[in-house]
């Protein structure tokens, strides 16, 4: 069983400037997000960036990164209940809330990004269950109500007994939600760059790395701003973490595409992505590759960053950049790719069969996906003023206290 | 942009319900909204299509070229569809392809639509079942259920669908249109169920053209049955294993 969690937690106070400031413009963010939505309701999508060939444009890239950070970001939570380190206990509330908030975020986006997004309850009264989307609306809603609950055995002292079962619960939903997510782009056999199985583990994998990232900027920012001590040994465990997990995203792509590449037919896409496909590959190489793998990792372990709450800082915010390039790649770089109808054939049409699709994203499009984002931060903003989510101190002493069981 | 008339929106309901009456008849829609069909070879009212039939279709790749354009015009007509602005956004229910084999140079131009798979992965994926597909092998989407995801998009082999982008004009009252929802070749349902021909097939008949065959590939009877058999068709993307219903000849 679980030590007895001693952690003193308190609400910040949530007066100064600084924090009202901040509440006001999240606030005109999600304003702005939802007032673009509804733009794109009443005049068509013909306002955005999309066409009949790019159907899922940028509001899928946040929507799809934000839901795949939301089951990594409670893994700091399920690091300290189902593996018992108690060292990240303390953070378990914060990793609880933070998953939350982004899964509302995400699924915001997509929702208001739908052709009808009135007919939302559609999703629920008419179900394919042989359609993964039909699945993932109840592994989206049952990660919502597993977390609160789970959040609430954590919060309710007589309940903590159970933390630990809601915990493995937890952990195991967020295993199925993001292999949900993965499996959207993995089952879509006649899209060459997606119809593969390796998608899941690739999504599982990206979702640790990005929603670490995430918790730990949102910790070193909260911990800041907020005048509280954080001390270096529960920073440097998240650190070194994170290092393992972006080394894991950089395994998973390279297994994605040696296997792509095997498979001659394959060859087309994979020369687009890695070779030819001009702003994409350039992405891939520079955005995917360097800047949200090899530099943070670099910054990480390198003696004279890693130790730095800077470095710690960057790195977090370039694999969150590399995360979201990574998922651009994917979702746009996917359906840039022409279809394949006729291999070995030149294909045209006035359909733009056999052509690289072009895709520019739209200020609505950019203004929803913000939206989101906002929505997010708007919700751990508020959480932690108003409800006792952080640790008073996470300073050292106080960490270690806590019997270190590595 | 431009608002209906609140009778115009009720017929358009009316219709849009006929339409669903009686292409989902299949799938059990609420009584007592049926199509209200006439005709004498006409699927009777309140009967669901036939589960014996399916329905597919013979396109003859080496036909005049003016073929395709008169096909593709018929379809507009019928269907009211065409004539926007904005080629990367506009629907196309059917379209002119091009090809050229890379290492010999042949070419042919042929029409593509909605192949009508027997084992549909847009209908496989739609989280609403808005995707559907006849018992008689017709696959359609119900406006009325559509959510606008894409989905289906993502995964039709044939880049068959359109999503509509921009708010619909002239609607035909057999075939309701939605802005924010999907659409495709319907294999003219409409007309299918009162023992026509699809537009498409009829229009090339009337300048003398049997570019496309059109008929019950269960029977092997019909017309595009003994054709299928007696010469080699081909099926695009035959390896993905949907069974698409379109067969065609000379490619």
């Amino acid at each position: 069983m679980a030590a007895i969690d001693k952690t003193t937690y308190q609400e910040i106070a949530g007066n100064g400037s600084d924090y009202l400031s901040l509440i006001g413009w999240l606030g005109v963010f999600v304003a702005a997000g939802v007032a673009a939505a509804f733009y794109m309701e009443t005049q068509g999508h013909v306002v955005t960036g999309m066409t009949n060939q790019i159907v899922w444009g940028i509001p899928h890239v946040f929507a799809v990164f934000l839901i795949v950070a939301a089951s990594g970001a409670l893994n700091v939570a399920s690091i300290a209940s189902v593996f018992n380190k108690t060292t990240y206990k303390p953070l378990s509330r914060l990793s609880a809330i933070l998953a939350l908030a982004l899964l509302a975020g995400g699924l915001m986006v997509l929702v208001l990004d739908l052709g009808r997004p009135d007919r939302l309850d559609l999703t629920y009264l008419k179900q394919n269950f042989r359609s993964i989307f039909a699945w993932n609306i109840y592994f989206y809603t049952g990660f919502f109500a597993i977390v609160v609950v789970y959040l609430w055995m954590m919060m309710e002292r007589r309940f903590n007994k159970y933390a630990r079962t809601l915990g493995i619960t937890a952990f195991v939903w967020r295993l199925a939600l993001t292999t949900g997510t993965g499996s959207i782009f993995g089952f879509l056999a006649a899209r060459p760059g997606y119809d593969a199985a390796v998608m899941a583990p690739l999504f599982i994998a990206m979702s640790f790395s990005f929603g670490l990232a995430i918790f730990i900027l949102v910790v070193n920012v909260t911990y800041k701003s907020s005048k509280r001590p954080l001390g270096d040994v529960i920073s440097f465990k998240l650190k070194n973490l994170l290092g393992v997990f972006i080394a894991a995203v950089l395994y998973f792509t390279v297994v994605q595409h040696l296997t792509n590449l095997y498979a001659a037919e394959h060859a087309g896409v994979e020369s687009f992505i890695l070779l030819d496909g001009g702003a994409y590959t350039l992405m891939f190489w520079i955005g995917q590759i360097l800047i949200g793998g090899l530099l943070p990792m670099a910054l990480l372990f390198h003696p004279a960053t890693g130790r730095t709450s800077q470095g710690i800082n960057i790195a977090s915010l370039l694999v969150i950049i590399g995360g979201f390039v990574q998922v651009y790649i994917i979702i746009i770089g996917g359906q840039a790719y022409p279809l394949e109808m006729f291999p070995g054939f030149e294909v045209s049409s006035s359909f733009f069969d056999g052509a690289v699709h072009r895709y520019a994203p739209s200020l609505p499009e950019i203004t929803l996906g913000l939206g989101g984002i906002a929505t997010a931060l708007l919700i751990v903003a508020l959480a932690v003023r108003y409800l006792p989510i952080l640790p008073a101190s996470l300073a050292d002493p106080i960490a270690e206290k806590q019997p270190a069981s590595e | 942009m431009t608002d209906r008339s609140p009778t115009e929106e009720q017929n358009v309901d009316l219709a849009r319900r006929r339409l669903l009456a009686g292409a989902a008849a299949a799938v059990a829609v609420a009584p007592g909204v049926m199509l209200v069909a006439t005709g004498a070879s006409a699927r009777p009212k309140g009967v669901a299509a036939d589960a014996n039939k399916r329905w597919g279709m013979l396109i003859d790749t080496r036909t005049e070229l003016s073929d395709w354009d008169t096909a593709i015009d018929a379809c507009k007509t019928e269907q009211g569809w065409g004539g926007g602005n904005n080629p990367a956004t506009d629907p196309q229910w059917i379209r002119k392809v091009a090809i050229r084999n890379k290492s010999t140079g042949a070419q042919a131009t042929f029409p593509v639509m909605c192949q009508h798979c027997e084992n549909p992965p847009c209908v496989d994926v739609c989280p609403t079942g808005a995707s559907m597909q006849r018992v008689d092998g017709i696959v359609l989407v119900d406006k009325h259920i559509c959510i606008g995801c894409r989905y289906c998009m993502m995964a039709c082999p044939y880049s068959a669908r359109s999503f509509v982008h921009e708010p619909v004009h002239n609607q035909r009252p057999h075939m309701p249109r939605g802005m924010g929802t999907v659409e495709s070749c319907t294999m003219c349902v409409h007309r299918v169920d009162k023992g026509q021909q699809p537009a498409c097939v009829e229009a090339l008949q009337a300048k003398g053209s049997n570019a496309i065959m059109f008929g019950d590939l269960n029977d092997p009877k019909s017309e595009i049955s003994r054709a299928v058999s007696a010469h080699v068709t081909r099926r695009i993307r035959e390896d993905l294993g949907v069974q698409p219903s379109v067969h065609y000849q000379g490619i």
